[in-house]
């Protein structure tokens, strides 16, 4: 009896502070506020790129990824992007990057910053008018001068006529490189190009100054426009992502296309906003159904039950918002999956319990063993599910689809609490009604004498 | 009592004809590969005021989409499965068709994948099946280690599974054929979701059978088994009872976006609960008094 008054204190404390984080739902509890909703149901938008790593060493490839993972990572904070995702993931040697952006309304531009190659390239003519790579010597090596020698604290000036300026200073190869190469080309011009393309000014104009002076430390350039040049700064700032990214295609041999994303989904915000309303009214509505159906056939029991659920529900959504997971459509559906199944249990024991007060036993004892002959088969199929859900988590990593690990996810965390509640509190409940004798009429229980 | 066993064949011969027409459908009609296995672009588009799917085929058919899938999703919103298009040209197309159909057409889904993606996503989800119904052999041969020939009891819940899966494989075709629904990562999903819960059912039912004969309820194992099955039968009920009612409601109501997710789900719960009853445990039967006549559908009553 007494330990039954534990479990009892056990449990209600833990539904208390359940009940507590989660009423109202954006209660910072250990820093964590609000549900973490997925993309398909806050909006957003989800990009899987390959990246090409066949010009990199393969002992430094893992290295090289993390640091592609990084620049991204800058890149989208400086959008102002709330709480991205970026990944590495690595599958039979093929590098890919997968990136979600929470809430971004213009892809295009997501995709613009995630995708282009910032490296500014400084090009010289040659004897035909061609612009080829302009090169210097540093450390006895020839290097090819690059924004890859920038320091990282390129900012937007304005000059007398307001218009934007961009400066950037040169590390000590770059200063290097800059003297000799300036030094070189006084009175002629120096291109600056983006991947293939020269950088192009406000009126449309290729970028290409005139060198007037050995240019040692820094550097400006002019003639962009504002977006442009702030664009450009931030960029350069946020690092250069050191291997092309976009997708294979198949083909002997197999193509490299730059920019092209291997997944792309975009969610809008307000599909997003319906399905949430939606699953709200369909869990509602059919929780209520089952709950009834539970009070109607099993009696006394089936409110014990119900209660169970309640408190199953609440400590669920608790799990949810403290891990946190991350909750998409299907995910909520392997959520009211998983109440629907969290009843089986119930109804598992009380079945068991019903056949045994049939066959004469006593209340108390008739529980006990409805309880204990209930177990195997309770745990023995519940693993089966368990199983499923593991092999799905595992697919759900091969593919594009995050939403195939939400499904899997909650819906093994529902059927694990399932167990638990339905062992624990179900069981303790009962224990408790039956020990104080409140209620001793057999009808309750559903059963004929 | 319910005579559950003296009734085996009828189950066999409903589920045979279940199944027949399902690779029948699988061999003439074949199954619609979503985005997910097939690559290109999908996206939903949402008319107000909504259009006819008809006018919205014709339209496509007209602007060169003539190979295009579309699924109507309901309340205005239409699932088109077409060849790889940027979002920057599917947000033209929207807005051609909705200028065309006197409407408002936004794209509220975007989907792009690489075809190359495609036919590696199909393997791997057809290693997880394969890896599903493998484990859970495993597993039941292993629960039911203490029984005589436990190979035998996972054999039968596996052909009970993969009966379940067949006929959800073959309504899904007949669907593809009939209203244009793709199979996706998701429909995978269901899929193996509806494997766990189906071998859920058959371990409950496999559990009370263990229990009934090592109490020797009864010498003939083919009593023991229906007497199993009529006591698992409110449980079974009930189960499948209050799954339905949530599963429905999600179907109803729970908007375009898991619809057919949610199908397959609904589907796979009552097919799963029938073959629990219906297919597994009368196959124990079967193989334990060798009537291997029984499974053949047509064959003559052998008792």
């Amino acid at each position: 009896m007494s330990r039954n008054i534990y479990l009892l204190i056990f449990i209600l404390a833990l539904f208390g502070f359940a009940l507590w984080s989660v009423v109202p739902l954006d209660r910072n509890v250990f820093g964590r506020q609000g549900l973490r909703l997925g993309l398909d149901l806050q909006g957003g938008s989800y990009l899987v790129y390959e990246a090409d790593v066949t010009a990199i060493d393969t002992a430094n490839r893992d290295e090289i990824m993390e640091g592609v993972k990084g620049v991204i990572e800058r890149r989208i904070n400086a959008l102002g992007i709330a709480e991205p995702i970026v990944a590495v993931q690595k599958q039979e040697g093929e590098y890919s990057i997968a990136i979600q952006l929470p809430g971004i309304a213009d892809i295009e531009r997501a995709k613009e910053m995630v995708g282009r190659v910032s490296l500014l390239e400084f090009r010289e003519q040659d004897e035909e008018g061609n612009w080829i790579p302009t090169t210097g010597t540093a450390d006895g090596e020839e290097l090819v001068l690059s924004s890859k020698y920038f320091k990282e604290n390129t900012y937007i000036d304005v000059d007398q006529f307001g218009r934007p300026l961009l400066i950037f200073e040169w590390d000590e190869t770059g200063q290097e490189l800059s003297q000799q190469i300036t030094g070189r080309l006084i009175g002629e011009q120096l291109g600056i190009y983006l991947g293939d393309e020269p950088l192009r000014g406000e009126d449309g104009h290729a970028i290409a100054p005139v060198v007037r002076e050995t240019i040692r430390d820094r550097g400006q350039i002019e003639g962009l426009s504002l977006v442009d040049a702030e664009e450009l700064s931030r960029l350069l700032n946020a690092g250069r992502i050191p291997v092309p990214l976009g997708r294979w295609v198949e083909g002997e041999p197999k193509v490299f296309e730059p920019e092209i994303p291997l997944y792309e989904r975009t969610v809008d915000a307000t599909l997003g906003a319906d399905s949430i309303e939606k699953s709200i009214l369909a869990a509602g509505i059919g929780i209520a159904l089952l709950l009834l159906f539970m009070l109607l056939y099993y009696r006394l029991p089936g409110l014990v039950a119900c209660l169970t659920l309640g408190m199953y529900g609440v400590v669920l959504l608790a799990i949810f918002k403290l891990v946190p997971v991350t909750l998409t459509l299907p995910g909520v559906a392997g959520f009211i999956l998983s109440v629907g199944m969290a009843v089986d249990a119930n109804v598992l024991i009380f079945e068991r319990t019903k056949e045994e007060l049939r066959g004469g036993r006593s209340l108390g004892a008739a529980v006990e063993t409805g309880f204990n002959r209930a177990w195997t088969a309770i745990r023995d199929s519940n693993i089966t599910t368990f199983i499923a859900c593991i092999i799905l988590f595992w697919l759900g990593g091969t593919l594009g689809a995050f939403m195939v690990r939400g499904f899997a996810l909650t819906l093994f965390i529902g059927v694990a609490l399932s167990m638990f509640t339905a062992i624990v509190i179900t069981r303790t409940f009962l224990r408790l009604l039956i020990g104080s004798q409140v209620v001793t009429n057999m009808a309750a229980y559903g059963v004929k004498r | 009592m319910i005579d559950f066993i003296g009734k085996k064949q009828w189950f066999f011969r409903i589920s045979a004809i279940l199944i027949v027409v399902g690779i029948i459908s699988l061999a003439v009609f074949g199954i619609k590969p979503g985005t997910d296995f097939a690559g290109g672009t999908s996206m939903t588009l949402q008319f107000s005021p909504p259009v006819e799917q008809s006018q919205l085929r014709e339209e496509m058919a007209k602007l060169g989409y003539d190979k295009a899938t579309i699924q109507n999703a309901g309340g205005g919103n239409f699932i088109i499965h077409v060849s790889e298009i940027t979002s920057g040209k599917a947000r033209e197309l929207a807005e051609t068709l909705g200028t065309e159909l006197d409407s408002q057409a936004r794209i509220t889904d975007y989907y792009l994948a690489s075809p190359r993606v495609g036919a590696e996503t199909a393997r791997n989800a057809g290693i997880a099946v394969i890896i599903a119904a493998v484990a859970m052999l495993f597993y039941i041969v292993w629960a039911f280690r203490r029984m005589p020939k436990p190979f035998r009891w996972g054999t039968c819940a596996i052909i009970a599974l993969v009966h379940d899966v067949f006929i959800i494989v073959g309504i899904f075709s007949l669907l593809g054929w009939l209203a244009g629904v793709e199979i996706d990562a998701m429909f995978i999903t269901g899929l193996l979701a509806v494997v766990g819960y189906s071998i859920n059912n058959t371990v409950v039912i496999f559990d009370r059978i263990r229990e009934n004969v090592s109490k020797h309820i009864s010498p003939d194992f083919a009593e023991t088994v229906n007497n199993s099955l009529v006591e698992t039968l409110g449980r079974c009920a009930n189960t499948a009872l209050t799954t339905l009612f949530v599963l429905l409601a999600l179907f109803l109501f729970g908007g375009a976006t898991i619809h057919y997710f949610v199908l397959v789900l609904l589907l796979g719960v009552i097919i799963g609960t029938y073959s629990s009853i219906c297919i597994s445990s009368q196959l124990l039967v079967v193989w334990e008094k060798r009537e291997w006549r029984a499974i053949l559908p047509f064959a003559k009553r052998t008792a």
